[in-house]
């Protein structure tokens, strides 16, 4: 029983870490129908750049982590204006080839800055890992816990509530149309390239304590969030969440009840039979089958 | 009907007499310096192997350069990087024999990269001398390749040894799923017997793997007497903070993999109290004054810190000592290829960065169990055990 729930914790660790970065895909595929293959990058970018504000610099924590996200965010837009908004043609798919360069030069010019080796900060607040009934959590778990939970809202007021988050969502639905009514659709684009790049940055810096950082990390963190929003359905806030967690949890037991050897054959396997079942994802709509 | 073709072929025939000209003073200018290439990881995955190794194989050439070369010949390094691809070391090797026509080989940095070239240097009958560590290298012995890392086999000795001493019986392995763990896990399984050790758990993690609590409560359930971790930054720094995390109170044995200042700053305080093997130069001021590596160590170590401006590695000494093992055999040579490599075979009591190497044909490792000492972390730093 002790161990059942400790491979709960541990896959609600990674998992948090996965639906962190899930929605940073999900949120601007919801506003561009774009998937940024480049995700990853900036998520190791606002790891790293913690390292540097926080670790290296020694800034106060709240003031290092913002300043990474700011300073991500405007490498977003920077990225979006100069790579994305220039195509003259912007068929999917050429967007997403320049997602995937992007992602290849920003890793080559992190390794440049930050070195090729990998990176650590300290936890956000002590080491000393909380027991609940035999089984241990690291309180930098439920710091990302909080975190992710607080961005998922603050997103899901802006979609829902406010003038300027219903715009983005016109922009995706019918671009034309959204523009026909007067909507500003290259500055929608834009701001959710910065949006989206920013919860990148977010995620990098607050699992920075429990991954390390290096300059090639987000490959791996990146298809391990493109699975998770692709599992809770793309485009779907909440369904982020769901995929990520479930993602983790699937992986953790899996190595507790099978074999660490097939960690991650078994969560895909299962994110290919969940898929099977139903195509849009646990919590997508039917209109992903636009892509 | 005036004109003739002949001004066409005027120029061509210049070029032809230049090309020829070239062609027959090549070789000539070739012999002037002896070519030496290397092979190393210089980026990606295993750039902490491959970088310090180029630097020490480029301070080794200057070196010996500055002291005259070897019989008044320069020594000149030509060093591709592999990016521990072992396709990219292939078509480096082949660019060396074919291209740059070296005399002699030093790396790759990586078990995989050097098995997938050892084949080439074989047929081509150039030296090669690898800076990996896997025993599959030297063993069974092939005429024409050597290697300067200690083996495998020695680590888990050195570990096993210790565990000994300590009364340990039961031990649980938890190694990365690669060539580098594969390798230290079945070294682990072939010798565990010899020790009278029990393994009661067997785990792998991802080399990027951000959490191993899963497998470390797998193996807390089976209640060994230690913990043995095979792998590479920084999946084993996770591995010692989830230990800690867990509250697991059970000695965590590293392997030499980790054997960098740079473990104990990913790890921080959860590397208390960790033993791992690791050749001398770790802990090159702690050595008796009678070790005999002890003068050799020290000179690489002065001259590394004197002119990279950067604390010494723990890997760069393989190139280093490939360099100054393979100067010794070239002396008197003439560069004839097959004269190096019989003189490298009857280099005897060669103290190195790495050891004492004493080649043979039998042995193209020439390490013995003494390479390897154990240390402990404590107060962050190591303290030498035993």
């Amino acid at each position: 029983m002790q161990e059942i729930l400790q491979y709960l914790f541990s896959g609600v660790t990674s998992g948090a870490i996965y639906a962190v970065i899930a929605l940073g895909f999900s949120m601007l595929y919801n506003s561009t129908e774009l998937i940024n293959f480049a995700h990853g990058e900036f998520v190791m970018l606002g790891g790293l750049a913690l390292v540097t504000l926080w670790g290296a610099l020694g800034l106060p924590l709240l003031a290092a982590l913002l300043i990474s996200v700011v300073a991500v965010a405007a490498a977003g837009a920077v990225f979006q204006r100069l790579a994305i908004a220039t195509v003259k043609d912007p068929h999917p798919i050429t967007l997403v080839i320049i997602t995937v360069g992007a992602s290849i030069l920003l890793r080559g010019v992190a390794m440049i800055i930050w070195g090729k080796d990998v990176h650590s900060v300290p936890f956000f607040s002590g080491h000393a890992s909380i027991d609940v009934a035999g089984a241990k959590l690291l309180p930098q778990s439920l710091w990302i816990f909080v975190i992710a939970a607080a961005i998922i809202v603050a997103l899901q007021f802006f979609f829902k509530a406010t003038l300027t988050g219903k715009a983005m969502e016109a922009c995706a639905v019918s671009r034309r149309a959204a523009w026909l009514t007067g909507i500003p659709t290259g500055r929608m684009n834009l701001l959710a390239f910065v949006l989206s790049t920013g919860t990148g940055a977010v995620a990098g810096a607050i699992i920075a304590p429990i991954t390390m950082c290096s300059y090639d990390m987000g490959t791996m963190l990146g298809l391990k969030g493109f699975c998770a929003a692709m599992l809770g359905g793309l485009g779907s806030l909440w369904g982020a969440l769901v995929g990520g967690f479930l993602l983790g949890i699937l992986e953790a037991a899996g190595v507790g009840l099978l074999s660490s050897g097939y960690k991650d054959a078994i969560a895909f396997v299962l994110l290919l039979l969940i898929l099977y079942v139903k195509p849009s994802g646990l919590l997508g709509s039917a209109k992903v089958q636009r892509f | 009907m005036t004109r003739k073709p002949t001004p066409k072929w005027k120029p061509c025939g210049i070029w032809l007499a230049v090309l020829l000209a070239v062609l027959i003073a090549a070789p000539a200018l070739a012999a002037e310096v002896y070519k030496i290439g290397g092979l190393f990881s210089v980026t990606g995955p295993a750039s902490f192997l491959g970088d310090p190794e180029k630097r020490s194989l480029e301070m080794a050439v200057a070196e010996i350069n500055a002291a005259g070369g070897i019989d008044g010949k320069m020594l000149e390094a030509v060093v591709y990087d592999t990016e521990a691809d072992p396709q990219k070391a292939v078509s480096g090797i082949n660019k060396l024999i074919n291209k740059d026509r070296v005399l002699a080989i030093i790396g790759p940095s990586t078990t995989p990269a050097t098995l997938a070239v050892k084949g080439f240097a074989e047929r081509a009958r150039i030296p090669l001398i690898s800076c990996a560590a896997g025993i599959a290298i030297t063993e069974p012995v092939t005429p024409w390749t050597f290697k300067t890392a200690q083996n495998d086999v020695l680590a888990v000795a050195a570990i096993y040894g210790h565990m000994k001493q300590r009364g340990i019986e039961k031990i649980a392995l938890l190694t990365v799923a690669n060539a580098f763990g594969e390798s230290g896990k079945q070294q682990l399984e072939r010798q565990a017997g010899d020790y009278g050790l029990q393994i009661v758990a067997a785990e792998s993690f991802g080399g990027k793997d951000t959490d191993m609590t899963a497998q470390l409560t797998k193996i807390r359930a089976a209640s060994p007497g230690a913990i043995v971790c095979w792998g590479t930054n920084p999946g084993p720094a996770v591995v010692a903070k989830n230990i800690r995390q867990l509250q697991i109170d059970v000695p965590l044995y590293q392997s030499h993999g980790v054997a960098s200042p740079k473990f104990i700053e990913l790890a921080g305080e959860a590397a208390e109290g960790i033993c791992l093997p690791t050749g001398k130069i770790l802990v090159a001021g702690l050595l008796p004054p009678d070790d005999p590596q002890k003068a050799a160590l020290n000179d690489y170590i002065l001259r590394y810190t004197e002119t990279q401006k950067m604390p010494v590695s723990g890997f760069g000494g393989y190139a280093w000592d490939a360099m100054r093992l393979l100067a010794e055999a070239m002396k008197g040579t003439g560069g004839d290829r097959a004269k190096i490599r019989d003189n490298l075979e009857k280099i005897e009591n060669f103290a190195a960065v790495s050891g004492v190497f004493r080649f043979s044909p039998e042995d193209h490792n020439g390490l013995g169990p003494e390479a390897f000492v154990m240390v402990r972390i404590e107060g962050g730093t190591w303290r030498l055990e035993r």
